[in-house]
């Protein structure tokens, strides 16, 4: 995937650094130029891994605000993103453990499970599967998907495919080598595939092929 | 982790003049999905999704999987709520946080 960076060309300065330059200097309005620009991705990663709203709520406030607080600790050898995006993920896995009242919460659990490693629903997929959903549907369907999904596969996916994080930067942020980003994406790949045929795979009609737990709440 | 085992098709161990086993492809389809691998090899893999209808199937649903969850918002952040946080989070810098 083509990032940003790459586009920028690798001798140009990212735009971010002038922006945290100027938050060190004393402009807060640098920083809410910086807030609203990241303000979705990390409630969004907050929320893959929290899967709550409220807790997503407080995470993307405590995130910003540690990131403002600590700013002279950012070194800028990573990106002023990847950085915060750090800070967000070690948030949502506090948060998750005070719900859990204390017990260790890492991204590496439930990942000895062996389902998806093998793909077995071999069925193709209808053309434009997701449009035999409407938006609430499909909003549910990828929700319930993607929450079936082991901890450290999902953070792995929601960072590298949802939110565009290179290999590099996924390990960088975790904490992982590279070749375990590797092997969980490839796993959380196939098992999201996995489930996701159930609801788009090619059959005759369209609708009846919907699971009846799909359907969101009324 | 054995990928490519039971894929339940019958070219586990390769095709006629096909140099890519399933299992290989499995293991490379990451890597042809982000692009990320040499032409030679990209020629071999399509020349084996051409004969396995199988693998085919599993490139193209697996790639659709990841085109579908980037291009669906399913955690939406709707404006009232955004810039209420946001309102938030600025307020408590201006003071210092």
């Amino acid at each position: 995937m083509t990032t940003i960076q790459s586009i920028a060309g690798e001798n140009e300065q990212h735009p971010d650094v002038a922006l945290v330059a100027r938050v060190r200097a004393g402009d807060v309005s640098a920083y809410d130029t910086l807030v609203r620009k990241y303000e979705r991705q990390i409630f969004r990663i907050a929320q893959h891994i929290t899967q709550n709203r409220e807790d997503a709520e407080d995470v993307m406030q405590d995130a910003f605000l540690k990131a403002y607080e600590k700013l002279d600790q950012f070194q800028g050898n990573s990106k002023f993103y990847t950085w915060l995006v750090r800070i967000a993920v070690n948030e949502s896995l506090m948060r998750l453990r005070k719900r859990r009242t204390g017990k260790m919460v890492s991204i590496d659990e439930d990942l000895e499970t062996e389902e998806g490693t093998v793909p077995r629903d071999l069925a193709d997929w209808a053309p434009d599967p997701e449009q035999n959903y409407n938006q609430a549907e499909l909003a549910e369907i990828l929700r319930k998907t993607i929450q079936g999904l082991p901890q450290g596969f999902r953070v792995v996916f929601a960072l590298r495919d949802v939110e565009g994080l290179s290999t590099e930067e996924t390990a960088e942020t975790l904490g992982l080598s590279i070749p375990a980003v590797k092997s969980r994406l490839l796993r959380a790949r196939l098992q999201l595939r996995e489930r996701l045929s159930r609801y788009f795979r090619k059959k005759a009609g369209t609708r009846e092929t919907a699971p009846a737990e799909a359907r969101p709440a009324q | 982790m054995d990928p490519g085992r039971g894929l339940g098709c019958d070219l586990a161990h390769g095709l006629g003049d096909c140099k890519v086993t399933c299992t290989e492809f499995l293991t490379l389809l990451d890597d042809l999905i982000d692009d990320s691998v040499a032409a030679e090899t990209r020629a071999e893999v399509e020349k084996h999704m051409h004969k396995c209808g199988h693998c085919e199937v599993i490139f193209n649903t697996t790639r659709k999987t990841i085109e579908i969850y980037r291009s669906h918002e399913i955690y939406d952040l709707p404006t009232d709520l955004r810039d209420r946080l946001h309102a938030a989070i600025m307020a408590r810098c201006k003071k210092g946080c």
